[in-house]
């Protein structure tokens, strides 16, 4: 059920009030049960894999819990010295250790499997009989959402590991953590700690609340159906067709392939916001205007910001303080390369979790090599910092409103030539990158070919509208919430602006004529 | 402190280490930084700092980085 559909605005709707109907302390299990409803809608064989990875995590996570009490116990009992204690913390260290990289192996085990046997077998293949050509696929049921309530889950076993927080004893309630609906098809990713707060408090009804979820809610249709679907053949077009949409039209495909990106995925996560707030239920954001960013690293900060969240936390952090970078660093070191040994277990991790989020993103090297080309473009930048830096102090005036501008254009298009290697293949992008320096002219928006993209000039009045609006609405986020400076808006003005909203959404929506409006591009993660 | 001052001068000389309090939040630190200053107090402490000690609370002043690594000498 995509979520600009009306199946599930009637959905929501129905949950919705049932939410507020029944007593309070039924209300979560009310939305495991929506929940479960919502993800079975498209086969309950679907259901299946989440629920794997729930009791498996469930189950795993309260034994850590259980080896802790029992070392707890353990040394307020027998008050043992201090080499006893730390020969006891390391038995049962290993001890959840076991535990939870079974629950890891199994369930990226499950991940792996369901998502890269194909990407695996399609490259075996190429390998071992090239002449041959033919793959054989596997036709897999891909669960909705698996890479998302995946590592959210895997988030929540690493931190009981850690110590982090007590695990979760009630199994239902740890089914609606991993299965809650609005979440689980594109994030956020949640931690545990601060989701079940939220999940399991009792809410009473919130007319303000509700409002904010639904303008939310609105604004999200908005991005998604006027201008991300709007944008979707055109760039499909551009993109597909290198030969043809060349010179200038690269720039265009560029441009238009990262706002249609942004549109959609920010967009998704207006609407999985929004419906939360209706229920009371906050989540953390995951879009921070990012092309407000003055570099590529801040870029990601403020980017799919629970992912990369995620991947900081549980791969960057662990595997540059980890004993192998330790001994590259000391390695390095001996030798004689006394700033590289310092470097090395930075820019060790940064590959790693590029390489990763590549994986994550697609099974293909497409984005394999879009990862990486990401975590060389930052690792470039930090050789380069101490230059930047010597640079702003000899010429302070650098420092400026407008050289900030140049900053955010510059990372903005940067962050687009790389989106490059996703839909190009790896050699073509180098090539359109030089034939759009060398024959791209303005003149060529002229020559038929934009006609040609199936956008009228209503399309492109309304996208520069909508693109405009996006803008101010982002500056004005700046300064604090939106939704709040227009509930401070007399009411006249605060209705005609989410009236215009609305009517925008309903004439100016892209509502099939070819466009796929029912899914959403990181849906497919 | 001394030491660990010259270690995060080293790493960035444009920042007021002894007042500021927000080195994390701010992202005057950013995540490659933070490693490469973990590393460093490998080396001149002689402590290993855990991944799951990296948190803003411990790396937000130079002060709260101080008393880190003495609660990792401790332990250690």
């Amino acid at each position: 059920m995509s979520l600009v559909s009306y199946e599930f605005l009637a959905f929501f709707a129905v949950a919705a009030v049932l939410y507020y109907i029944v007593p309070k302390r039924f209300q979560w299990i009310l939305l495991l049960a929506v929940s479960f409803l919502f993800y079975a809608g498209g086969g309950v064989v679907y259901l299946l894999y989440p629920l794997i990875t729930a009791v498996s995590t469930w189950f795993l996570a309260l034994r850590i819990g259980k080896a802790d009490s029992a070392a707890q116990a353990y040394i307020q009992e027998q008050k043992p010295d201090k080499e006893q204690k730390k020969a006891y913390q390391a038995r049962i260290r290993k001890r959840k250790m076991r535990l939870m990289m079974a629950g890891i192996l199994l369930n990226f085990g499950i991940l792996a499997v369901l998502k890269y046997t194909n990407f695996l077998l399609g490259n075996l293949s190429v390998l071992f009989s090239p002449e041959d050509g033919a793959v054989r696929q596997i036709s897999w049921v891909l669960p909705l959402g698996i890479s998302y309530y995946t590592f959210q889950t895997m988030g929540y076993l690493i931190d009981v590991f850690r110590g982090r927080y007590k695990p979760e004893r009630n199994l239902f309630r740890f089914m609606l953590f991993v299965t809650y609906f609005p979440q689980m098809i594109s994030g956020p990713i949640s931690c545990f700690d601060q989701l079940r707060k939220e999940l399991f408090e009792e809410h009473s009804f919130d007319g303000t609340k509700i409002t904010f979820g639904l303008w939310r809610i609105l604004w999200g249709f908005f991005k998604k159906l006027v201008i991300a679907d709007r944008l979707a053949s055109a760039v499909a077009m551009i993109t597909v067709s290198p030969d043809t949409y060349d010179g200038i039209y690269v720039l265009i495909g560029m441009l238009g392939y990262t706002l249609q990106l942004y549109a959609d995925f920010s967009g998704c996560m207006d609407i999985v916001i929004g419906v939360s707030q209706c229920f009371g239920i906050r989540l953390p954001e995951n879009f921070q205007r990012p092309f407000g960013a003055k570099n590529l690293s801040e870029f990601w900060r403020r980017w799919h910001m629970t992912l990369t969240g995620w991947f900081r936390e549980y791969i960057f952090f662990p595997v540059s303080t980890s004993r192998f970078c330790k001994t590259v660093s000391r390695l390095a070191g001996k030798l004689g390369m006394k700033k590289g040994s310092k470097k090395l277990p930075v820019y060790i991790a940064n590959l790693l979790v590029w390489l990763v989020t590549g994986i994550w993103h697609g099974a293909s090297w497409n984005f394999i090599l879009w990862g990486l080309a990401n975590g060389i473009v930052m690792m470039v930048s930090q050789e380069f910092t101490g230059l930047y830096r010597s640079f702003h102090r000899r010429f302070p005036k650098t420092d400026g409103k407008a050289y900030g501008v140049f900053e955010k254009v510059r990372t903005g298009l940067l962050f687009a030539v790389l989106l490059m290697f996703q839909y190009y293949p790896f050699g073509t992008v180098f090539v359109m990158l030089g034939n759009l320096f060398m024959t791209g002219r303005p003149s060529q928006l002229f020559d038929g070919r934009l006609a040609g993209l199936g956008l009228t000039a209503a399309d492109f009045i309304v996208l520069a509208v909508g693109l405009i609006l996006v803008l101010l609405i982002g500056i004005l986020q700046e300064t604090g919430s939106v939704r709040l400076k227009l509930a401070e808006k007399p009411l006249v003005v605060r209705y005609t602006a989410i009236f215009l909203l609305f009517v925008m959404v309903l004439v100016a929506g892209c509502y099939g004529h070819g466009y796929d409006a029912s899914q959403f591009i990181y849906n497919q993660f | 402190m001394d030491e660990l001052l010259e270690i995060l001068n080293d790493i960035n000389p444009d920042v007021d280490y002894e007042t500021n309090e927000h080195l994390v939040d701010d992202e005057i630190l950013t995540s490659f930084e933070l490693v490469m200053l973990v590393t460093q107090i490998r080396d001149v402490f002689d402590v290993s700092v855990p991944s799951e000690a990296i948190v803003p609370e411990n790396f937000n002043s130079a002060q709260a980085i101080m008393r880190l690594i003495g609660r990792l000498q401790e332990d250690e």
